[in-house]
């Protein structure tokens, strides 16, 4: 269902999705029914000539029974939480072994990028810093490490189906694993100043062979101290 | 001279209408200090080293002004007992002393805050200190407004004029001074 | 102090009347009902200036860049300070004056039968400084820099650090108005719940109270127990922005996280405080208009005060992936899931109620109806929201916004109508325009779903909020996407439009409607068993109350409706 409004690109977000499609599903029932009982109700007590209207209290039975529905409200409360809870540790709280780590960095008003470079570790010099630009290889979990340099930011990759606020004075870290490749939207999800709107960076999803080209094209001079791509 | 509703005269709950709406008023006063107090106290077991700057208040002085506002509390019962006699010069002589016992508290504060901050220690040198002027300081503005309504009242009362405030104004006062009660350990004791 | 027991025959109006000046009688006035129009009409006016704010941001995401009619291109500065005061405006100045310090002034001691509130000189100081905050926040978008942009939810640093907002002054001044507004309704509060509590008319009991009686007192309580924290939480953030404390800046030993909890644990209740009124003004009308009694009154106080309760416990699904711990996220996603149950309750209970009734479609009883139906999409719609799983990708998003729009529009703009077109004729002495009223009423009704239906899929499709031109993301710079974000608007443009429908009614109904009388709606509640518009005082007799509110239709009897007042 989200599919056709926003491909899916991370091996979570087919879960997300899929809560998302259970919520719908349990919630359109519900929703369905009260607006049909409450049409219903509308049109067939509407005033006509010499009809009374009833005169009833809350000990009515017929009424009562009907009222019971909470309890099966309750039930389905209890499948929709277990179901969230579980996509939840599955994303947030559990973190698979990283392949790879890359540093993200928000501030006002640009995503700076850290990637780990062909020795694939961080912060050593064949680093690959970049503004705007994040490039990851399809197929690798990768461990984000996300920091603000000023005010509360947002690190949202819609197809991944990801978020997670960036805090100033705190690094938080997150997980990711692509599974398509593709070039897509990285947003900032949290208002932080008059450049929120343009925040806007991209995501680059390669395979293994067009990733490894893309570190070898851009990795620094390994003598020198660093720079940008 | 006030004139009063019908609305007023009414007791529904058996309360007077007066003392009802006092509760009220602390229960939201009660979230107030609370919110304050709640992220301060989380703050400091977050920071330890906080103890390092919190040894820089004088207890002495937290010690007297716990003292001074519990003998105020005292002569505001004292208050309450003439107003219920009927007495209201009485009751507002004892309102004075209540009034008197703030205005200790606030001018001792006055002088404490003063050495503190000649000594470098401003709202702006820490986390510590930061909530130690703000905590502080939104109670002695409590303090004051007390003060003040208490001073209306006391005129009333000199000319045996609604005397039933004399309760609510001293419930608010033992409420101010409850705050202070948890305060004085918080700010100056735990070090 | 003894405590006085009114024999009712010598009850009498504490003041003598002189003749009084415009300024004291409409101005200066400590009448209950006064108050109430100050708040009403306070309230309306800034309605349209929170609908104002929004007619030109959205016009910004239509047409992106263009010069907005009636404003001028919209710089990012601008659009940030439209969409934090078109919020900031709508919850603070709107919902609240209207709703809950609007008809909570007029209604409660008319519908406890007393003469005015028990302290009428609070009341009246509650309105002036509510009105000071009103001149505060208003005054903010004019000063140098602009108004403050960082959202209604004013998160830290960005609204603590003059060099983050730019917008030194008007973030003070918002601050500063945002509190001087909670202490107004504070004091205000301390009225509505004594007055309820203690001034009933002899004979009734507290269940013989109008429900919306109980949903303004339980609204009032829960404000007072919710919005401590936040007062404590604004005083830090203007130390944070004058006195250069770090309460909030990392930079300085503080934490940012502190200000949401703190703004979110009086954030979620307020939702519920601006709901119950609305709630208390549908349950009034739909029992008036289907001639019956309202189903479960007790059951119904009992499911709102447990909502009220768990209301308490549900605020960090706004932080789900804020930087709480994550572990902490599970315990809220199961009380904000859990809170539907008392809530669908409620609703079964109102829906019970028209079973059975002889329903008379008129303008009020339309708009309390389309309440259910509106604010039922706005509660399912929460349940994706409250699933932390999912929250993930829909926290802030378009969908949020859609969300928020299906409760808030029901709460403060239909359950508002229907309340205003219910009480026009006790107010006023009037009664508004029937053919207008239904006129109105669609042309509001049908382009709301065709602004906020859209925003469900857009958000759901990545449209982020407070951005103010999503020409820079290229996977949103579609033309069907756009087509939807323009759909949008121009539906926003159309209910606009029709709004101008009602503010001729009301005008010309207050000078020229047909003259009210006593009880047109043949209803039970005290109020209308006075004058139309209701005079000083109220009574020149205060009543005695024999019996509950709702005994309408009651067999065997010869009207299908049954005054309070009336001895038998």
């Amino acid at each position: 269902m989200m599919e056709r409004l926003i491909p899916g690109a991370s091996s979570f977000s087919g879960d997300i999705d899929w809560l998302i499609l259970l919520v719908t599903v349990i919630v359109g029932f519900w929703f369905l029914l009260a607006q049909g009982v409450f049409f219903w109700l509308i049109f067939r007590f509407r005033e006509r000539p010499s009809v009374p209207a009833l005169y009833l209290s809350a000990q009515d039975k017929v009424i009562k029974r009907w009222l019971s529905a909470h309890y099966l409200i309750l039930v389905c409360d209890v499948f929709i939480i277990a179901a969230a809870v579980k996509v939840w540790v599955d994303v947030k709280q559990k973190r698979p072994p990283a392949d790879e780590r890359v540093r993200v960095v928000g501030q006002q008003w640009t995503w700076t990028f850290v990637h780990p470079g062909a020795d694939r570790q961080l912060d050593t010099p064949d680093d690959i810093v970049t503004a705007d630009d994040l490039h990851v290889e399809v197929g690798k979990t990768y461990h984000f490490l996300l920091e603000s340099r000023d005010v509360v930011h947002s690190f949202s990759v819609p197809v991944f189906r990801l978020k997670q606020d960036a805090i100033p004075g705190r690094q938080i870290v997150g997980w990711f694993k692509p599974t398509r490749t593709g070039d897509y939207d990285i947003q900032c999800a949290e208002i932080c100043g008059i450049g929120h709107g343009v925040m806007n960076a991209r995501i680059h999803i390669a395979s293994a062979a067009d990733h490894q080209a893309w570190v070898r094209q851009n990795t620094p001079a390994a003598a020198a101290a660093g720079g940008g791509s | 001279m006030s004139f009063r509703t019908i609305a007023t005269t009414r007791s529904a709950m058996g309360m007077p209408t007066g003392r009802l709406a006092i509760w009220w008023v602390l229960v939201s006063e009660v979230v107030i200090f609370g919110g304050v107090l709640v992220s301060y106290i989380m703050h400091r077991l977050a920071h330890p080293e906080w103890a390092d700057q919190a040894a820089h208040t004088n207890l002495w002085i937290g010690a007297f002004n716990t003292f001074v506002l519990l003998t105020s509390s005292l002569s505001a019962v004292l208050a309450h007992q003439a107003a219920e006699q009927g007495n209201g010069p009485k009751a507002a002589r004892f309102l004075f002393a209540t009034i008197g016992g703030g205005a200790v508290f606030l001018i001792v504060k006055a002088f404490e805050w003063t050495s503190e901050i000649t000594h470098g220690y401003t709202i702006q040198s820490g986390g510590f200190w930061s909530y130690y002027y703000t905590a502080a300081g939104i109670h002695a503005t409590h303090v004051l407004a007390g003060m003040l309504i208490m001073i209306w009242v006391a005129m009333s009362a000199l000319k045996n004029q609604d005397l039933h405030r004399v309760e609510n104004i001293g419930i608010y006062w033992h409420f101010v001074d409850i705050v202070w009660i948890f305060l004085f350990p918080l700010l100056y004791i735990a070090k | 102090m003894a405590t006085t027991h009114p024999a009712h025959a010598v009850e009498s109006h504490g003041h003598g009347h002189e003749k009084q000046s415009f300024f004291k009688k409409y101005l200066w006035s400590t009448d209950h009902k006064i108050i109430g129009f100050q708040y009403m009409f306070t309230g309306m006016a800034m309605a349209l200036i929170g609908a104002f704010f929004a007619y030109v941001f959205r016009m910004q995401m239509a047409y992106p860049g263009e010069a907005v009619p009636g404003f001028g291109v919209v710089s990012p500065q601008e659009y940030n300070a439209l969409v934090t005061n078109h919020g900031t405006i709508m919850v603070f100045w709107v919902a609240m004056p209207v709703l809950l310090a609007g008809f909570g002034n007029f209604l409660i001691p008319l519908m406890c039968g007393c003469d005015d509130m028990v302290f009428p000189r609070i009341n009246r100081l509650s309105y002036q400084i509510f009105f000071l905050s009103t001149v505060v926040i208003l005054a903010s978008l004019f000063v140098q820099g602009g108004g403050f942009g960082g959202a209604w939810t004013a998160y830290p640093p960005l609204s603590s650090v003059s060099e983050y907002n730019l917008t030194k002054i008007g973030a003070t001044m918002w601050v500063i108005a945002v509190a001087l507004e909670f202490v107004a309704f504070l004091l205000g509060g301390i009225n509505f719940i004594t007055t309820a509590m203690n001034s009933r008319a002899p004979g009734m009991k507290a269940f013989d109270l109008p429900v919306v009686v109980w949903m303004i007192v339980i609204a009032s309580i829960m404000f007072m127990a919710s919005v401590g924290p936040l007062i404590a939480g604004a005083v830090m953030l203007l130390f944070d922005q004058t006195l250069g404390t770090g309460f909030y800046n990392p930079t300085r030993g503080g934490d940012p996280i502190l200000w949401q909890h703190l703004f979110w644990f009086f954030g979620h209740p307020e939702v519920y405080v601006v709901l119950l009124p609305a709630l208390g003004i549908v349950a009034e009308v739909m029992s008036v208009f289907s001639r019956k009694k309202l189903f479960g009154y007790r059951l119904i106080i009992y499911t709102v005060i447990a909502t009220a309760v768990l209301s308490f416990f549900v605020w960090a699904h706004h932080q789900f992936i804020a930087g709480i711990d994550p572990r902490m996220a599970n315990v809220f996603t199961v009380t904000t899931v859990i809170i539907s149950v008392p809530i669908a309750e409620t609703c079964f209970l109102y829906m019970a109620t028209l079973y059975g009734g002889s329903i008379r479609f008129t303008t009020p009883m339309l708009w309390a109806l389309a309440f259910l139906a509106e604010f039922l999409i706005g509660g399912v719609t929460g349940i994706y929201l409250g699933s932390s799983g999912a929250d993930i990708y829909l926290h802030d998003t378009y969908f949020v916004v859609a969300h928020f729009h299906y409760t808030f529009v029901p709460i403060a703009i239909l359950a508002v109508f229907a309340g205003i077109a219910y009480w026009f004729p006790k107010m006023f002495g009037k009664m508004m325009n029937e053919t207008l009223g239904k006129i109105h009423f669609w042309g509001t009704v049908i382009p709301f779903n065709l602004i906020f239906i859209p925003l469900f899929f857009l958000g759901a499709a990545g449209d982020h909020r407070r951005i103010f031109d999503y020409t820079h993301f290229p996977d949103l710079a579609t033309p069907e996407l756009q087509a939807m974000r323009i759909f949008a608007t121009l539906s926003l443009v159309v209910m606009l439009l029709f709004q101008f429908v009602f503010l001729y009614n009301f005008v010309h109904s207050l000078i020229r409607g047909r003259k009210a009388e006593r009880n047109p709606w043949k209803a039970n509640t005290l109020e209308w068993t006075t004058e139309s518009p209701a005079p000083h005082g109220n009574w020149k007799e205060m009543p005695t109350v024999y019996r509950g509110p709702y005994e309408y239709s009651v067999p065997g009897r010869p009207q299908d409706y049954w005054p309070q007042n009336e001895p038998s």
